[in-house]
């Protein structure tokens, strides 16, 4: 329920509520027992003014429920809505007043009632409805209360809303106050805290519980009513009673709107029209509430019970079948508003609140106490004292509603983007926040929330402005030492891979250490013929560089994902983005190349980065600058010699699309065979290996390019195997034959082995002069070496 | 208040103001004895300085900017028209006004198009006819929490020039701004009701 509307139509919603209602019930009671003097009603019905004041005190009221079912399909606009709906919800407490003064005067009999009893009616009534808004606002108050701490056990949330919220509606009925008033206040109250505090599972959890219960309860209560109605020892029929009242109310409700109306509208800034008011008395729905009642009548005290429990039954059905069934094609008809479902844009966010402002501010400049200003104090009182008291520590810190539209909208935005299989980083203009602080709790992040939402792909949101937040330092701090502690992987592109500058004797080493664990590996599996090679370097790809300017958090799930290209290393890409305050357009996936390039220089320019990294010779860099300029063309690149790398990427989301993760991950694949190629070579082979790798770092060529050349690729290591290899080909074919096709599984369901751009860029050049003989392991290679024009745009 | 025609009589140019305004007498009245209270020395006219003093506005975000816009170009003073009509662009809009206005005639001060120039008036503070994406941050640092960083404000500010922008000038201009605002009831959010 749209609660700022609900309190700027309040005057209205309270008129209609209490006003209306007690109108309803008097002119209906009256009217009622008229007809009866006037003969229409048979005799049998034994009633006298009281029994008919009672009895219209019960069937006037409008009933939530029934409302809200109708009006939710009808979507008229929201002052409509909002009006009709309020006043059935408050209107709660005056019948449930009235009925039970007219029940206990019923009680006492007629003779008995003195004009104090009518005074105390009357100031029950107060006491009815303000104390049970008290009781509600006080559950609220504990509700937010609780939940603000709640953080470590967010399982609770749920139960914890449902169970304070049915609480507030058992001791307002304990006490005899209004429950319904109750719990609305609760709600109303409650909404803004509890919503700040609780979790986002948490939130949908509560929401579609409530939402379930509500249609279980609204179900069983209609079918109590049906199965009442067939039940004919219950009731029994009286036309005159029945027509008469389906009539009276009808007129009456009609007559009572218009007339309040007319008043109203002397105070009110927009006037409702006539149409409003033809939706309004149509649109009062009265429903189970009495129903309920009407039952609960004491037969002995009244003894016309069954008579007004067939009026009931037959006026609840013609109200909600008849009225609820042809409003929506009347409100068609009568070209009523309709309530127009845009999504909220941060403009009118942000409009709306400049505009309350100015109001305040001109209510000030006029000297007028009015609405607004009372709204500006309460919303000052509000966010001094009661945010800090019931909100998290982390959610008060960042609430703003400008900031939580906007918010909104970017992760509004994303999941759509993502459903439409799109790649979130290149959409022109979208700009993901990073996590701010508040949402430290990792379900609260984007990700997650896009994983809720059921988005196949697990992004890599790394996207766009990295907002520097305790949690991104965080995560720097965690990527800072799993680069420190991760096998490095070995650089698939001498040209795009700048990044993993490992230096010499860290790569021997580790190269070492990988190596003699996959030879393990192999033989074991050799051993049980089977050649599936788990490789398990599956390692994410650190970032390396310490690129202190933080990590993005995102950076974590990339991995995951795209793992070769992705990785950290577009971390770094975001970083400098985000430092130089642009947004990033397309970010990240695209292009290792150029990504590569610009990581390069950056590590170039970041003297903390790990010297470790930064890669020795020249030569690497002037190929990895060579492969860029390839990279450049037909892309739209900033320049390319400074490291602003988000300039570099292009902005185009075609390109962005070809270079999709999965897509490029595949075609990282064919480099992953080459690189893992090379494992399978024996120890002894490592050495002659080494030195045809180191060859090639000198080659300044950019094979990336060449498409043709690259899906070559796959064969390549083989028939670099065989050369290189002259033994054990009994063995390596096998391993190399078996390997292409296995491997491909692994790279294919690992997608983060990182093949060896040394090997690569040798294996480029020789795959020149190889024919494709070596093309054995036939369709299975062929078919990933295809994919391979990512790998090749390297 | 029996002796209201006198004390309309000491408005000065009353009808000239009413006719201009639109308000009604009773609502000319109480503007004008706001005024003159506003007005400590009883100068005649209102500075910066009187409207500084009404403390409520200096807890305003946008308080600095409203009084700015009592005094349009560069002048110091504002006399009783000019007041009655900045504050003219407030009154709610009346149906019949809509109705039988004479379309020759100048759109009334509190028509949507006049209110919304207002608005747009306390942003764009250069009076170029758009609101730059600088000019939007401004007001955005004005609006939003401290706790909002300035590298969240500039996003956010991004988003919404972007929003608004159509011929992508990367600043919003009137036509713009109003057609961003075309689904919300400004009648409503720019009026005040005790002025009507």
């Amino acid at each position: 329920m749209p609660s700022r509307l609900f309190f700027d139509n309040l005057g209205a919603i309270l008129t209609y509520a209490v006003v209306g209602t007690l109108w309803n019930a008097f002119t209906t009671g009256v009217a009622l027992w008229g007809l009866q003097q006037a003969g229409l009603v048979a005799p049998r019905v034994q009633a006298g003014l009281l029994d008919f004041l009672l009895f219209g005190s019960l069937i006037s009221a409008v009933d939530p429920v029934a409302v809200l079912a109708v009006f939710e399909e009808v979507h008229v606009n929201e002052t409509l809505f909002i009006i009709v709906f309020g006043e059935s919800l408050l209107n709660d407490a005056v019948t449930v007043v009235l009925y039970k003064v007219c029940n206990s005067f019923v009680e006492m009999g007629s003779a008995n009632v003195q004009a104090t009893d009518y005074l105390k009616g009357i100031a029950s009534l107060f006491v009815v409805s303000l104390g049970g808004a008290a009781v509600g606002l006080v559950f609220a108050f504990l509700l937010a209360l609780t939940t603000r701490f709640t953080k470590r056990v967010r399982i609770i949330e749920p139960l914890l809303v449902f169970l304070l919220a049915y609480a507030a509606y058992l001791t307002a009925e304990m006490a005899s106050l209004s429950a319904i008033l109750a719990v609305t206040m609760c709600g109303l109250g409650c909404k803004k805290y509890v919503e700040a505090n609780i979790s986002h599972k948490s939130r949908t959890a509560v929401k579609y519980t409530m939402k379930t219960l509500a249609s279980c309860a609204e179900t069983v209560i209609f079918m109590l009513l049906g199965i009442s109605a067939v039940d004919s020892s219950k009731w029994a029929w009286d036309s005159g009673l029945v027509l008469g009242t389906l009539f009276f109310i009808l007129f009456f409700r009609a007559l009572g709107v218009v007339l309040q109306t007319w008043v109203l509208n002397q105070f009110r800034l927009v006037p409702l029209d006539k149409i409003d008011q033809v939706v309004m008395s149509y649109g009062g729905l009265r429903g189970a509430v009495a129903f309920a009642l009407v039952i609960l009548l004491d037969r002995t005290k009244v003894p016309a019970k069954d008579y007004f429990v067939a009026t009931t039954i037959v006026v609840v059905f013609f109200t909600v079948i008849v009225q609820g069934l042809t409003i929506k094609p009347l409100v068609k008809w009568l070209r009523v508003k309709r309530s127009d479902h845009h999504k909220p844009t941060l403009n009118q966010e942000l409009h709306e609140h400049t505009f309350d402002h100015i109001l305040a501010a001109v209510e000030d400049v006029v000297g007028h106490h009015g609405y607004h200003y009372w709204r500006d104090r309460w919303e000052q009182f509000d966010k001094k004292y009661l945010s800090q008291l019931l909100m998290r520590r982390s959610a008060y810190r960042i609430r703003d509603q400008i900031w939580d539209v906007y918010y909104r909208l970017n992760i509004r935005d994303a999941i759509s983007f993502v459903d439409q299989g799109g790649h979130v980083l290149s959409s022109t203009g979208l700009t993901l926040p990073s996590m701010p602080s508040r949402n430290s709790v990792a379900e609260t992040s984007v990700t997650n929330l896009l994983r809720e939402s059921g988005s196949g792909a697990c992004l890599d949101l790394q996207v766009i402005d990295t907002v520097r937040s305790g949690r991104d330092r965080e995560d720097a701090v965690m990527h800072h030492l799993l680069c420190g502690g991760l096998y490095k992987p070995r650089r698939r592109y001498k040209a795009s891979c700048g990044r993993h500058f490992i230096s010499e004797d860290a790569q021997e080493r580790q190269d070492k250490e990988v190596f003699q664990q996959n030879m393990k590996r192999r033989l074991e599996s050799f051993k049980s013929t089977k050649h599936n090679i788990c490789f398990t370097k599956s390692k994410p790809r650190p970032r390396k560089t310490g690129h202190k300017k933080g990590l993005w958090m995102g950076g974590r799930t990339k991995t995951k994902v795209l793992g070769l290209l992705s990785g950290p290393q577009k971390d770094g890409v975001a970083n400098p983005e985000a430092t130089n305050g642009k947004p990033p357009r397309d970010l990240g996936f695209q292009d290792t190349g150029a990504v590569i390039l610009t990581v390069e220089s950056e590590e170039e320019e970041e003297s903390d980065s790990s010297e470790t990294e930064k890669e020795d010779d020249e030569g690497i860099i002037f190929v990895a600058r060579a492969t860029s300029e390839v990279l450049q063309e037909g892309k739209v690149s900033g320049s390319l010699e400074v490291c602003p790398s988000p300039r570099i990427i292009p902005p185009s989301p075609t390109c962005a699309e070809k270079e999709l993760p999965w897509k490029s991950g595949q075609g990282d694949l064919a480099v992953y065979v080459s690189s893992e190629t090379t494992k399978i070579v024996p120890v002894d082979m490592q050495t002659g290996w080494n030195q045809s790798i180191s060859s090639l770092e000198s080659l300044a060529s950019p094979p990336c390019t060449q498409p043709p050349t690259l899906t070559r690729l796959p064969p390549h290591p083989l028939g670099m195997e065989e050369t290189q290899v002259p033994l054990d080909m009994s063995s390596d074919p096998r391993s190399s034959f078996a390997f292409p096709p296995s491997l491909a599984k692994a790279g294919r369901s690992r997608s983060e082995s990182s093949a060896d751009i040394p090997q690569q860029q040798e294996l480029q050049p020789l795959m020149g002069h190889k024919d494709h003989t070596h093309l054995s392991p036939g369709t299975a290679n062929s078919h990933w070496c295809i994919q391979f024009n990512r790998g090749g745009r390297l | 208040m029996g002796s209201r025609s006198s004390h309309a009589a000491l408005i000065p140019d009353v009808d000239h103001i009413r006719r201009e305004t639109g308000f009604s007498q009773a609502s000319l009245l109480r503007l004008y004895h706001r005024f003159q209270a506003l007005d400590r020395e009883e100068k005649g006219y209102l500075s910066r300085l009187d409207l500084q003093q009404i403390g409520a506005l200096a807890v305003n975000p946008l308080g600095d900017r409203i009084i700015d816009s009592f005094f349009p170009n560069g002048s110091q003073r504002v006399d009783f028209a000019g007041f009655a009509r900045v504050l003219a662009h407030f009154r709610p809009v009346d149906e019949e006004d809509a109705t039988i206005r004479d379309p020759k005639q100048p759109e009334p001060l509190n028509s949507r198009m006049n209110k919304l120039r207002f608005a747009f008036q306390l942003y764009d503070l250069d009076r170029d006819g758009k609101i730059s994406r600088n000019e939007m941050l401004q007001v955005l640092r004005l609006m939003v929490g401290v706790q909002v960083t300035d590298e969240q404000l500039e996003s956010i500010t991004d988003r919404t020039v972007q929003e608004a922008d159509e011929d992508g000038d990367g600043a919003v201009s009137f036509m713009e701004f109003t057609k961003s605002l075309e689904k919300m009831n400004i009648e409503q959010k720019m009026s005040i009701r005790i002025l009507k």
